[in-house]
């Protein structure tokens, strides 16, 4: 076994884009679950929303790198007004179901055999990228040390992910210690209560919902930079696996979404490189190459529960602050 | 219908009795109903509540006092009715315009704010946050000196109520009782004109029932007008300045406490409550937990705040 | 609102009772799949006759004019295979397992005189997933005569009619699941999202039983399979109750922590059955084939036994809610459970019940779901979001609204493949749930007062 490239590539994977998407993804749900207590469950659909909104404004519409960009902010904002303005009145679970609904009826009509022309339908879309590294102004060559060597190209996706992550960061915590965040924080704990109070709860709710759902559409386009974009990276474990990392660093926490999704790729990807190596020496003789490479969900599957039933504030989440509502 | 003593009194516009004219009302009810199902849990043909006075709603357990508390204040929506408050109609008005327009509630089970603290439950109470906006929260110097405000006036409010020492506590590791007085604080930071109070009494230790009682005064005294439900006649006794009772969602008697008491519509609709539902009472005794039950629970529930420290 | 969080290590036990619950259901799929494994390796599995999927059609000139010798060739997912119409004009493939085909009419095929009415339209897409018959129209008339208007018509109606036969059927078998899924959050509140593994779960214990017991004689293969996947399905539901449920709730844990519990247990157990059953699709060949023709509909013998079987099987839940005392008792705890507590209802012991209830019915979703379109690992998540649309449209925590439900979204889906493409069946059903929260947000059959 390579020890040398298992750890290199799970280190490398601290910094890499795909974790950057990840946690601005679980941003938008920590603010939509960890601080407003809004069961959304359809992440997944606004990170397809995103990337396809950015993807197609591209290829389709020819448009420039921001006009793409606003696109996916206003795609993810009215798909937010369509989940929202249904269910943001009825009872928790009822979000729950509807927002995973949405996310699955998204990914059913992206990848839809009569709209190949414009979702490229099951094998998605590519080349949408040129005019976003167009804009690298890093010139050509291969920087960095170590593990976290990377070309041009490489450094331009991962300033670009992790800086919009760290705008969003800032976003979030300037709003959770402004009035604006008791209210929402509030809701989390009571909404009848709040509205009692004179305070109205759904354009509340509604304004949480969409700031989040933004947040997922930033992360569909950070997601697809360094890839295609495929309908099947859409399902519903996307969606499983961005609370898993966020119950992992704490739902209701500053740094949260980002300490999580660093340490579910570090673990992902270590683990997955452990069990790959032992297979491939030969020492697990009961697996293939093909199941190793499953044995990550499962250990998702299980961190989850355990995370939950045991650690709800997260590994780093204030005790007495725990990260649970409803 | 009833037999009241008193044919006159000073709040009253004409003869007292149920639904009667008040000299000046601060909330005019009409035809206001609720039905759940085959059952109808409110039907209330006219009622009106003075101003400026502590108005206890009273009644048997299933009496609909709590429904048309959520009915009035917009929690709950009718089939029929109208009423309006200081002349503005709220019928059909989400609650938290009907907050806004004055008239603040509390829940019979306490809602305190768990994971905020005593504070922040406070400042949630104010108005005129505009720091409460989206745009306007993320650039704190624009709300930050309304904050300094209200926070002056929350700490008042806390010294007053005897939590100022809590205040960077949890809600969530107050004792019942306490929440209780932080519900009533925090409703009172609005500054409105008519407090509704659901059930203040209900599961507060003797002791601090004398301090809620002193404290329901002294929203009077200060002009603003309560209303207030409780199902045990004789707590309000003391306290109210009229009394309106309910019973199988009909008001079905009204005056000054002294004399409510002994109407024998009164009488008829607590005793008739016990009379015919020997099912019903059963019920509300499984209900009750045993001395034994109650301290088991309190001791669970300390066991578990020590557990979150 | 407050969560009350003991310390986890007050719970040593519920942790071990988690542990050892889910390495016995590894251990117990994992023996099984070593048997199946096994069993499959020792025999390559036969042809397989009686298959699952088939492609087919009625080619005729008219009513009454039916043509015999057209070819169709069918194409794709590996194979291409000619289809010849018989003397009553029907002709048909059978297909290796879900995927996408293309059928063509072969105009030279036709008879002299005969020719297609749209010669510029003779290959039809067809998507193989979840209707295992699939009935493709060419129509054809005299040369030089105009396209027979009538029979567009009559021939739709062939199609749509089809679709509700297959319609009504994958809504039974989603009726049994999600029966499941209401009387666990009639009772508890909890929306169990393992549900579809439980589904899968049936399916995969059965294909690896009639795997094994390949050399008996049907129908006792069937029989003995079917007994020991439904009592394992009870076990699997029990396990979760007892190892999982009754834990957290005696500890007090939130639905919402508790439901995403059940996220982490789906998430797991899925990819326990990708290591042990692969990515593929496997067909159930249980030794009994043959078709019937209901109306225009060609439905397969083992459709209509399954349907016949979820059918009776639901009128007996129904009598077992309404007329035994647990089914009463059941009832009392959805709708009021510290009320059926204090009048003596031992509540523990009914949702107990009501898991092993559950994971019965649902097991037996799965066999009859993999028998009509093949088993894969990921199925029943396939089917989850069906499974809860229909709850919810017939109104949570109704077992009679989840009937209703699962029959209204089994016809949606497969009656919209009329028109729609036939990848947007799920997409249709889960719009239509949508709309309804809108209008009705208490579904059907729910009672309003519960909402909110």
């Amino acid at each position: 076994m390579d020890w040398g490239t298992i750890l290199g590539n799970a280190i490398s994977q601290i910094a890499s884009p795909t974790t950057a998407a990840y946690a601005l993804a679980a941003i938008g749900i920590s603010v939509h679950f960890g601080y407003t207590g809004l069961l959304n469950f359809g992440q997944a659909g606004f990170m397809a929303i995103g990337a396809y909104a950015f993807a197609i404004a591209t290829l389709g519409f020819g448009w420039p790198v921001w006009a793409a960009l606003l696109m996916v902010i206003l795609a993810s904002v009215v798909f937010a007004f369509i989940l929202g303005l249904p269910t943001l009145r009825l009872r928790a679970d009822y979000l729950a179901i509807v927002t995973i609904a949405a996310a699955e009826i998204v990914r059913y009509v992206v990848s839809t055999t009569g709209l190949t022309p414009v979702t490229g339908g099951a094998s998605g879309l590519s080349g949408f990228s040129g005019g976003f590294y167009a804009l690298n102004p890093i010139p050509e060559g291969t920087y960095g040390f170590g593990p976290f060597t990377y070309t041009a190209d490489g450094w331009w996706v991962r300033i670009v992910g992790w800086t919009l992550v760290a705008i969003a960061t800032v976003l979030v915590w300037l709003l959770m210690r402004s009035p604006w965040g008791r209210v929402v924080k509030g809701i989390r704990e009571d909404e009848d209560a709040v509205r009692s109070l004179g305070k109205n709860v759904y354009s509340y709710k509604m304004q949480s919902l969409v700031l989040g759902g933004v947040l997922g559409g930033l992360a569909g386009f950070v997601f697809i930079l360094p890839r295609a974009v495929q309908p099947g990276n859409y399902g519903t474990a996307l969606t499983f696996f961005i609370y898993t990392l966020l119950l992992l660093g704490g739902a209701a926490t500053v740094f949260g979404p980002i300490v999580g999704a660093m340490i579910f790729w570090v673990v992902l990807s270590l683990s997955n490189g452990i069990i790959v190596g032992l297979v491939e020496s030969g020492i697990v003789s009961f697996l293939t190459p093909d199941q190793a490479g499953q044995i990550r969900f499962i250990i998702v599957g299980v961190a989850l529960m355990l995370l939950v039933i045991f650690r709800p504030q997260g590994i780093f989440g204030n005790k007495k602050e725990l990260s649970f509502s409803v | 219908m009833s037999d009241t003593a008193v044919a006159s009194h000073p709040l009253v516009d004409g003869a007292v009795g149920p639904g009667c004219k008040k000299v000046d009302p601060i909330v005019v009810a009409d035809g206001v109903t609720r039905q759940f199902g085959g059952l109808k849990a409110v039907d209330v043909e006219h009622v009106e509540i003075p101003r400026g006075q502590i108005t206890a709603l009273i009644g048997p357990n299933g009496a609909g006092k709590t429904t048309f508390f959520n009915l009035l204040t917009g929690f709950d929506k009718p089939n029929t009715g109208s009423w309006s408050f200081e002349g503005r109609s709220l019928a059909r008005v989400p609650a938290f315009k009907v907050a806004r327009a004055g008239m603040v509630r509390t829940f019979q089970l306490t809602k305190s704010l768990g994971r905020l603290t005593v504070l922040q439950n406070m400042l949630l109470g104010a108005t005129k946050q505009g720091g409460e906006n989206f745009f306007t929260a993320i650039v704190k110097p624009l709300w930050a000196k309304r904050e300094d405000e209200i926070t002056k006036r929350a700490e008042d409010l806390l010294t007053r109520f005897k939590l100022d020492a809590k205040k960077d506590d949890y809600a969530a590791s107050l004792s019942g009782g306490q929440r209780k007085l932080l519900e009533m604080a925090r409703a009172l930071m609005s500054e409105p004109t008519l407090v509704m109070l659901d059930e203040p009494m209900a599961g507060v230790n003797p002791a601090l029932t004398q301090s809620l009682l002193g404290h329901i005064r002294g929203l009077k005294e200060e002009g603003m007008s309560v209303l207030f439900v409780e199902h045990d006649m004789h707590m309000v006794r003391h306290i109210s300045d009229w009394v309106i009772v309910m019973a199988e969602g009909r008001i079905v008697a009204e005056g000054p406490p002294e004399t409510v008491m002994t109407d024998q519509a009164v009488i008829d609709a607590y005793l008739g409550a016990h009379h015919d539902e020997d099912l019903g009472e059963m019920e509300v005794e499984l209900d009750l937990p045993t001395v034994e039950e109650a301290e088991a629970a309190a001791e669970k529930k300390h066991e578990q705040q020590e557990g979150n420290h | 609102m407050r969560l009350a969080v003991p310390p986890a290590l007050r719970m040593p036990r519920g942790l071990t009772l988690i542990v050892a619950t889910f390495v016995a259901a590894v251990a117990m799929v994992l023996g099984l799949g070593v048997a199946g494994a096994s069993a499959t390796s020792a025999t390559p599995a036969p042809p397989a006759e009686g298959a699952q999927f088939t492609v087919g059609g009625i080619i005729q000139a008219g009513p009454g004019n039916p043509i015999e010798g057209a070819e169709v060739l069918v194409e794709g997912n590996g194979i291409e295979e000619t289809g010849v119409t018989g003397a009553d004009g029907r002709w048909s493939v059978a297909l290796p397992g879900p995927g996408e085909y293309t059928a063509t009419l072969d105009p030279d095929s036709l008879p002299e005189g005969i020719e297609p009415t749209q010669p510029d339209n003779l290959t039809r897409q067809v998507n193989a997933s979840t209707t295992s018959t699939i009935n493709l129209l060419f129509p054809v008339g005299e040369e030089g005569a105009a396209p027979v208007v009538r029979d567009e018509g009559a021939l739709l109606a062939d199609r749509i009619w089809t679709q509700v036969v297959n319609g009504i059927i994958f809504g039974l078998f989603l009726a049994l699941a999600a029966i499941g899924i209401s009387l666990i959050f009639g009772t508890t509140g909890l929306n169990n999202f393992a549900h579809g593994e439980m589904v899968t779960f049936g399916a995969i214990v059965f294909w690896f039983l009639s795997a094994a017991f390949r050399e008996m004689a049907f129908p006792l293969n069937v029989i003995l399979a079917g007994v020991i996947t439904l009592v394992a399905s009870g076990a699997f539901g029990w396990a979760q109750d007892a190892g999982i449920h009754k834990p957290l709730r005696s500890r007090g844990v939130k639905l919402v922590q508790a439901m995403i519990v059940t996220i982490g247990l789906s998430l797991a157990v899925r990819y326990v059955f990708v290591i042990i059953f692969g990515t593929g699709d496997q067909t159930l060949n249980v030794g009994f084939s043959g078709a019937v023709d209901i109306g225009a509909a060609r439905v397969s013998w083992t459709s209509v036994a399954s349907a016949i079987i979820s059918a009776v099987i639901l009128v007996l839940v129904g009598l077992f809610l309404t007329r035994t005392r647990i089914g009463k008792a059941t009832r009392a705890v959805s709708d009021n459970a510290s009320l059926a507590a204090a009048s003596g209802i031992n509540v523990d012991r009914i949702i107990r019940i009501v898991w092993v209830l559950a994971g019965t019915l649902t097991g037996l979703s799965g066999v009859l779901y993999g028998l009509y379109r093949g088993v894969s690992w990921d199925m029943g998540f396939q089917i989850l979001l069906l499974l809860f649309a229909a709850v919810t449209l017939g109104g949570l925590g109704s077992a009679f609204g989840a009937l209703v439900g699962a029959l209204f979204i089994g016809l949606a889906t497969e009656v919209s493949a009329v028109w729609l493409p036939n990848d947007l069946r799920y997409a249709i059903a889960l719009v239509i749930l949508i709309l309804v929260l809108l209008v009705r947000p208490q579904g059907f059959l729910g009672r309003k007062e519960r909402i909110g």
